[in-house]
């Protein structure tokens, strides 16, 4: 061998490396390859079912509303609904499993990876799956006659924006809890709310002032309007604020995931 | 039986640590336990240290110290020359960590499982191909390469275990109850590995609460109870300090044997119950005259490992 890993000759080890994330994206890459069918197919048909039971149910209705095409409404809406899907489920249940019951983490943190760098490549696989997948509801939209633009390009990117913040904040979640059935109140307390209060079926100007206030704090509003601003071409010096919002609550739920993924793995 | 790391190891170590592994006065409290109570422990380079005691002696917990997955209370730790938990990092990269615990990614086949601890430790990207496929002929699961972790039995997957902490040939190896809980066919295909690694002078760490493990594959013994080490030497030199040449064993009532334990314990001879009996240690040792009034022994056996530690730790072992 060219090299001597056993030789002790190696530079002192950076506050963050990349190592982690490969051998995280090693992982995943190999699961994917054996899942990817049902990964897709599940991803492609959620936002069908939304938009065949809004866009065309409830858009036959309606028309034309909010100076959209309804069914083009929900589409570019639904992009936020499934990267939360991916990202937050995917990090809540992945995470508690790898912790609690395979105890892969306990490896992983043996090997010289420290609980940012876990907690971070965790969550770039599922952002780059949100990212990939969160253009199916665009996709889906296209076949049901969304006018195909230029602006659709930054979707993947907006998706992983959004995935990552959302992934850290699934970690966090599986740090807190105590038992895997205590999600129920995340799902239904948390996950839920922010997905119906974010634009998607309406815009949360509609709702009363108070309410529209308070959604304005939900990421998930800022990830609609990022979609909508990129994909129907209007992008302005508004959608920067999207931006700084989504990577300010991403830093924040770094922060939290660190913090209780350390105090859970290292005692 | 394929090499598991480098024949020119003793180049690699550094001079200016004299020890692979130092603990100095380390305590680790959870709430009100104290799990490692004062422990010092010295591995120099290229020996077996046996870390042998009862469930619950603080074993699995010094473990977790070395790799700073647990952060001591008190004391001071350093593993291959480096200063833990500050250059945990560092260290962590260049030992070896075989747990307990099977934690085995269940979903993934034994090569993609040896590829993720490949990138993990950062085995660099030409070598790592020949990395994989050296560690699965060091688990003999070349043919199995390519099945579901999931789908191997126990013994493959702790072979699997202890290749994955060895894909990047660490000089320094723990090894935490390589063979609890596995079938005795099992446990000696696994002692091979172990002594495999110890030829080849890879620094190793090994607790086990099975005594003969110790005794067969370990150059050094430490024996641990609550919390810290007791007795610490070669196995045989600690059978003959404390438990001498041989043991006799005497059978009989409950009131004969107490009574012999009381003759012996006024001549100065250690005993130990051992069921039905009771064992007279270093029976070379008892004067003549008590040698009379106990009559000939119902057995007479070698002393072991064994009963230095139950009588050093008060507790019984496998």
């Amino acid at each position: 061998m060219s090299s001597q890993p056993g030789s002790g000759q190696v530079a002192a080890p950076r506050w963050f490396e990349w190592a982690p994330v490969r051998g995280v994206w090693s992982r995943e890459t190999a699961l994917y390859k054996r899942y990817w069918a049902s990964t897709s197919f599940a991803a492609l048909v959620e936002p069908t079912i939304w938009l065949l039971a809004f866009g065309f149910g409830f858009g036959s209705v309606v028309g034309a509303a909010y100076g959209y095409n309804y069914r083009d409404f929900v589409a570019t809406g639904v992009v936020a609904t499934s990267v939360l899907f991916i990202s937050a489920f995917g990090a809540m249940f992945g995470s508690f499993i790898r912790r609690t019951y395979q105890h892969t983490y306990d490896a992983v943190l043996a090997a010289p990876v420290d609980v940012h760098e876990l907690v971070t490549a965790e969550a770039s696989w599922l952002a780059a799956k949100a990212g990939l997948y969160g253009c199916a509801p665009v996709l889906v939209g296209m076949a049901f006659g969304l006018d195909p633009s230029p602006g659709m390009l930054l979707v993947p990117f907006i998706g992983f924006l959004t995935g990552l913040a959302f992934a850290l904040f699934g970690i966090w979640m599986s740090a807190i809890v105590p038992s895997i059935n205590t999600f129920d109140y995340v799902i239904s307390g948390v996950l839920a709310p922010m997905l119906l209060v974010a634009g998607t079926f309406f815009p949360i100007d509609e709702l009363p002032p108070w309410a529209a206030g308070i959604a304005r704090l939900n990421p998930l509003y800022h990830c609609v309007e990022l979609v909508r601003s990129a994909v129907f071409g209007r992008l302005g010096p508004a959608d920067l604020g999207h931006v700084g919002f989504l990577l300010g609550f991403g830093a924040l739920m770094w922060g939290l995931a660190v913090w209780k993924m350390r105090a859970r793995m290292i005692d | 039986m394929p090499t598991v790391s480098p024949r020119s190891i003793d180049t690699a170590t550094p001079a200016r640590s004299e020890s692979a592994i130092s603990i100095r006065g380390a305590v680790k409290r959870y709430g009100d336990v104290t799990a490692v109570d004062g422990l010092d422990l010295e591995v120099p380079y290229g020996i077996c240290l046996g870390l042998l005691g009862p469930n619950g002696a603080g074993k699995s917990t010094t473990m977790r110290l070395l790799t700073a997955q647990s952060r001591a209370d008190e004391g001071e730790i350093s593993v291959l020359g480096h200063r833990l938990p500050r250059e945990s990092k560092k260290a962590r990269a260049l030992m070896g960590v075989v747990p307990q615990q099977d934690n085995i990614d269940e979903e993934l086949t034994a090569r993609q499982n040896l590829e993720v601890f490949a990138h993990l430790y950062r085995v660099p990207k030409a070598d790592r191909a020949a990395a994989v496929s050296r560690a699965l002929q060091v688990a003999q699961l070349v043919d199995r390469a390519d099945t579901k972790a999931d789908d191997l039995s126990g013994g493959m997957r702790r072979r699997l275990l202890i290749a994955r902490g060895l894909v990047h040939r660490p000089r320094l190896v723990l090894l935490d109850e390589p063979t609890v809980g596995l079938d005795p066919q099992v446990r000696q295909e696994l002692w091979s590995l172990v002594a495999a690694l110890r030829a080849e002078g890879v620094t190793t760490l090994m607790s086990t609460h099975y005594i003969e493990e110790a005794e067969r594959l370990a150059d050094e013994c430490a024996l641990m109870s609550h919390g810290k080490v007791v007795a610490r030497g070669a196995p045989g030199a600690l059978i003959a300090e404390h438990a001498g040449g041989h043991v006799d064993e005497h059978h009989g009532s409950p009131e004969r044997l107490a009574e012999i334990a009381e003759l012996a314990a006024a001549a100065g001879i250690r005993t130990r119950r051992t069921g039905p009996s009771i064992a007279l240690l270093a029976a070379e040792r008892q004067p003549e005259s008590l040698r009379e009034k106990l009559g000939a022994p119902t057995i007479r056996r070698p002393s072991s490992l064994e009963d230095v530690f139950v009588i050093l730790t008060g507790e019984s072992v496998e």
